[in-house]
């Protein structure tokens, strides 16, 4: 145990040092007037500005949490289905993937406004646009993990003549798992960059208190924002990891690729 | 009647290639277990996916023994283990994909892992195992659905020497518990002349040499210390260089014109 925990400082050490020097230059910069603290306020200010403001901040980090779980969630559902509808049906993939692969070239910035007319301000939009971007990723992932079944398995499995369904479930979902989870990640950063720009159009949670802030020239309650985001995507990908590594304890294979 | 009967066989994978075989004719009886042996190239795996039904033929027959046709098993080349499951699993995945997996057959699937010597690793991925164990679960995975007749593919050409040697003891060993026949690709002449009752020598112009039993009644690995054994082995190499001699000659004859 010992060692482990001294592995793990030795691990770490490094970046905690780095950080540490880092807030304490940006702090002197600030503290000897180099830089004006209405341009860049200093780290404690920043800390100061979030616990005077704490109750405000976490309401609308619960909101923007709220939205990036929706929109998450859905595109797990939607897009897992999708591409087992896509996998299974290969005619249906040639005639709608050209589409979304289309529809994922659309910047989401430019959506966005069409989204606040049919769904209105507030958090249904935020929903949407975090869906809409986090869609595609776990879609793609789990279309490949699917496709890329390896022959030699599959060759194997038809030894014993198997159904379709025993193909699907015994083979081609476990193979399709890690790339799955991948996707997932991936799209756990984009849900969070869908939710705040939904936020910063239809309103809600730390997108609109960041454009708020910018609005009043509080420099120091965008950061404040910018923080909370960033602690919102890092326990996402934490959270996501955990859950993973408690489903597939006793598969390690499916949780390390 | 004999378990297998293979009339005027020809393969070519596309038009313009030689086919292979060129109108190979054999039988196996069924009390023989039969050694494929030939230099690299010459179709040994090939004529073994043919047996199994993994490739059809381009010209000519194979009849198998209906009473067997049901009743074969296949080890690959490679272990071929799925990943995700655990060996036990791994066993009894046949069983799972022809509904036949039951507490009974998950009794035999332990015992059958005892037998090869693995019942500590029955919970243990492939990928915690050494190359011999896995190519031991594989041969088990091949042995739980009881068949008559098993098709290996040099399973035991990525080896150790020693680990080798067991694994064809253990596989003399179920012939003679389980009366089971088989068909092993190898290139090794020792291999073949210790665990076969008839060898075919293939070359790659489809003609085959056909060489009679073996005169072990008693087999064990110091059989390949004696004199007779080491004579035979002697004898087969020399004809497997002329073999490759002629091949070599053929195939410079043929880049001439």
């Amino acid at each position: 145990m010992i060692t482990i925990t001294r592995l793990w400082i030795a691990d770490k050490l490094p970046a905690w040092i780095f950080l540490a020097g880092l807030l304490s230059i940006w702090q002197l910069i600030v503290v000897q007037g180099w830089v004006a603290s209405y341009l860049l306020p200093s780290p404690l200010q920043i800390f100061y500005t979030t616990l005077e403001l704490w109750p405000d901040i976490f309401v609308a980090t619960l909101s923007t949490a709220q939205s990036i779980l929706w929109g998450l969630g859905l595109s797990l559902i939607i897009g897992v289905t999708s591409a087992l509808i896509f996998f299974s049906i290969p005619i249906a993939r040639r005639a709608i993937l050209p589409f979304c692969i289309f529809f994922q070239t659309v910047p989401i910035i430019a959506i966005a406004p069409l989204l606040v007319i049919w769904f209105g301000y507030g958090q249904p939009t935020v929903n949407a646009s975090a869906f809409i971007v986090s869609l595609f990723p776990i879609l793609a992932n789990t279309l490949t993990g699917l496709q890329e079944t390896d022959p030699q398995l599959k060759e194997l499995f038809r030894l014993y003549k198997p159904s379709r369904w025993q193909l699907v479930f015994k083979l081609q979902i476990p193979s399709a798992i890690p790339y799955i989870i991948t996707g997932i990640k991936i799209s756990a950063g984009l849900a969070v960059v869908g939710a705040i720009v939904g936020e910063f159009i239809a309103g809600g949670g730390l997108g609109s208190l960041i454009d708020a802030a910018r609005t009043q020239q509080r420099v120091d309650l965008v950061f404040s924002g910018v923080f909370m985001s960033s602690a919102l995507a890092l326990s996402l990908v934490y959270t996501i990891n955990l859950i993973t590594g408690l489903l597939f304890r006793h598969r390690p294979y499916l949780r390390n690729q | 009647m004999p378990s297998i009967e293979v009339q005027q066989l020809e393969k070519s994978f596309s038009s313009n290639a030689q086919a292979l075989f060129a109108g190979l004719s054999f039988t196996v009886d069924s009390d023989e277990c039969l050694c494929l042996l030939g230099p690299s190239g010459c179709g040994k795996t090939t004529l073994l996916r043919l047996l199994m039904g993994l490739e059809k033929p381009s010209r000519g027959t194979i009849k198998m023994d209906p009473a067997l046709d049901a009743e074969m098993s296949y080890v690959f080349q490679e272990p071929r283990l799925v990943p995700w499951r655990t060996c036990l699993e791994n066993v009894l995945l046949p069983l799972e994909l022809t509904a036949q997996n039951n507490p009974a057959a998950r009794h035999r699937a332990i015992e059958l892992l005892q037998n090869i010597g693995l019942s500590d690793r029955l919970e243990h991925f492939p990928d915690q195992l050494s190359g011999g164990m896995q190519m031991r679960v594989a041969l088990a995975r091949a042995l739980i659905t009881q068949p008559k007749m098993i098709l290996l593919d040099e399973p035991f050409a990525a080896l150790d020497e020693r680990t080798r040697f067991h694994m064809q003891d253990l596989l003399l060993e179920f012939k003679a518990r389980l009366q089971l026949q088989y068909v092993f690709v190898t290139h090794s002449i020792s291999e073949a002349v210790y665990i076969s009752d008839r060898i075919l020598l293939l070359d790659n112009r489809g003609a085959a040499r056909d060489i009679r039993s073996l005169p072990f009644s008693e087999r064990n690995q110091s059989v390949k210390l004696t004199p007779a054994f080491n004579a035979i082995v002697s004898e087969y190499s020399s004809l497997f260089s002329e073999m490759e001699d002629s091949m070599k000659k053929a195939d410079a004859g043929q880049s001439k014109l």
